[in-house]
């Protein structure tokens, strides 16, 4: 009995052990191709200009119509996603707390449309497009995404704020304070670091998925100077790039994702270094 | 006694689904005195606290019948303001709560929910309740540090604190001392003592030597029923009920 018990746990351990560093392994190489391939070609030029004619071709030029697009394009979505989310998922846990069964509906049904492929949402954009008379653009696009991610911010949010404790609310409660003091005041700031989190997971999304904006952001070798004109992004960017016959682009190709995976990591590392600096001083706003 | 009655809880019933939690409570609690509720766990004493300040209405499966008059006026009936009737009683967990917010804010949230606006008064308030609530000495260099740094003892206080400060005239207390260690949970029953001068305070415990320290009237409840009520000494010194007396002797299974 003793003895199955310890090759039980030697190979539960092993096992776990083993699919931990393959898993880093796995994102390791991937790290290291982007970057071994995407290094040589990688340079200012490429961060700074816009396609010159024939950059498809290996000619010079570089991805800043992509860079600024998606950065814009991006921000401007998760930006919608979380005026429109916060209030969702705070409305599900504060004012619906009574009805949990409507909320276990609500849940359903976000969790449904989360697994939707996104390009789907790019289908249904171009349509409402088609129906409201828009062309291709940052606008749509941006709408577009922000409906995409909508299910990734308010249910990660949700998943945050279901963790607040009862006794928090009983205790905010019985001082007197309304459902919206609850809700704003309490709620909010209890879990302040974990709607950041939400925030990064739909940035992160919203800045790399190409298919969303196919149909509906288009494509263009311009600088993003309208809501109504296309924007390029750089998930379309990189596929344009690796698509192309020459060598030399397709190297670009990884570099451009090498600086979507910077611009990430950026992002991701100055809203960390956020949450942080709250969970100090806890603030006096 | 009597005629000094604060709260009257009139035939109470709470059931939830088909379980019934708390049947036909009837209890008159005394102004300015300190009654504890007594009753192993489960049996209901918790959810009685919660029907007097309506936090009950949190949980929908909760069916409340009866009446809990406060100075005369039915709480489950209040249509209005139940927000400002919250504020009519301080309460105090089990666990302390702090607020996520720095130490001065906990305290200073509840009085801007009174209304008080100005910044000196707000200071001026803050560090009165702290001092009420014995930790104004602890905390009078670390204000701006969040509540949660404290130990469990300190924020338990600090919840006493904010509840005082929205100057309510009942303290309802849920097993405030189950979590602290014996220094903080003497410090927080000394100021119960102290605390009922001024406002009725409704304990809840299962800790019989703390119900006998610092009760002035008890009620035992077991099953969602009142077994017996009555003076500390009526029920400690004298029980008539089996139950309590079994209860009291710890032979009770």
């Amino acid at each position: 009995m003793k003895r199955s018990r310890k090759i039980e746990e030697a190979i539960f351990k092993v096992l776990m052990v083993f699919s931990t560093y393959f898993i880093l392994l796995i994102l390791a190489l991937i790290i290291y191709s982007i970057f071994e391939k995407g290094i040589k070609a990688i340079s200012w030029e490429m961060i700074s200009q816009i396609p010159s004619g024939g950059y498809y071709y290996g000619k010079g030029g570089g991805i800043l119509n992509a860079i600024l697009g998606s950065l814009s394009l991006a921000f401007g979505a998760t930006f919608l996603a979380f005026i429109i989310g916060l209030p969702v998922a705070l409305y599900m846990n504060v004012f619906l707390v009574q009805k949990k069964k409507l909320v276990g509906v609500i849940r359903f049904i976000l969790d449904l449309v989360w697994g939707i492929p996104s390009i789907v949402y790019g289908a249904f954009g171009f349509s409402m497009m088609i129906f409201l008379g828009i062309q291709t653009s940052l606008l749509a696009g941006m709408l577009t995404v922000t409906l995409f991610i909508l299910p990734i911010m308010i249910r990660s949010m949700d998943e945050i704020l279901r963790t607040i404790p009862v006794g928090l609310m009983e205790a905010s409660y019985s001082l007197g304070s309304n459902k919206s003091e609850v809700a704003f005041k309490i709620f909010t700031r209890q879990s302040f670091s974990g709607i950041i989190t939400a925030i990064l997971l739909s940035f992160g999304r919203a800045i790399g998925d190409a298919a969303s904006v196919l149909f509906t952001a288009g494509y263009t070798d311009n600088l993003p100077n309208s809501l109504m004109e296309p924007v390029a992004t750089l998930p379309l960017s990189i596929f344009f790039q690796l698509a192309s016959p020459v060598p030399e682009v397709q190297n670009r190709a990884y570099a451009s994702a090498l600086i979507l995976t910077l611009i990430i990591l950026i992002v991701s590392l100055f809203s960390r270094g956020l949450g942080k600096r709250y969970h100090k001083t806890k603030i006096n706003f | 006694m009597e005629n000094t009655s604060k709260i009257s809880i009139v035939n109470l019933n709470v059931a939830a689904g088909k379980t019934q939690i708390l049947k036909n409570i009837n209890i008159e609690i005394p102004k300015n005195k300190i009654t504890v509720i007594l009753g192993p766990s489960g049996c209901g004493k918790t959810t009685l606290l919660k029907c007097l300040n309506r936090l009950t209405d949190l949980y929908p499966e909760l069916k409340v019948s009866g009446k809990v008059m406060i100075d005369g006026n039915d709480v489950l009936e209040a249509k209005e303001d139940i927000y400002q009737l919250r504020q009519h009683m301080g309460l105090l967990s089990q666990r302390p709560y702090p607020l996520p917010m720095n130490i001065y804010n906990n305290v200073a949230y509840a009085l801007k929910l009174k209304g008080v606006k100005k910044r000196r008064d707000l200071h001026k308030q803050v560090v009165s309740y702290l001092q009420q609530a014995n930790l104004w000495e602890e905390v009078k260099y670390r204000m701006r540090e969040p509540a949660s740094n404290l130990s469990i003892g300190q924020q338990q206080r600090l919840c006493l604190a904010r509840g005082l400060a929205v100057s309510p005239d009942i303290i309802l207390a849920d097993e405030p001392t189950s979590a602290l260690d014996p220094i903080s949970s003497q410090s927080i029953e000394e100021k119960f003592v102290e605390l009922k001068k001024d406002y009725t305070i409704v304990l809840v415990t299962h800790v019989l030597r703390q119900a006998k320290r610092i009760a002035d009237y008890v009620v035992f409840m077991y099953l969602g029923e009142v077994i017996e009520q009555g003076t500390n000494f009526m029920i400690f010194e004298n029980p008539k009920m089996e139950k309590t007396k079994q209860y009291l002797g710890g032979t009770f299974n």
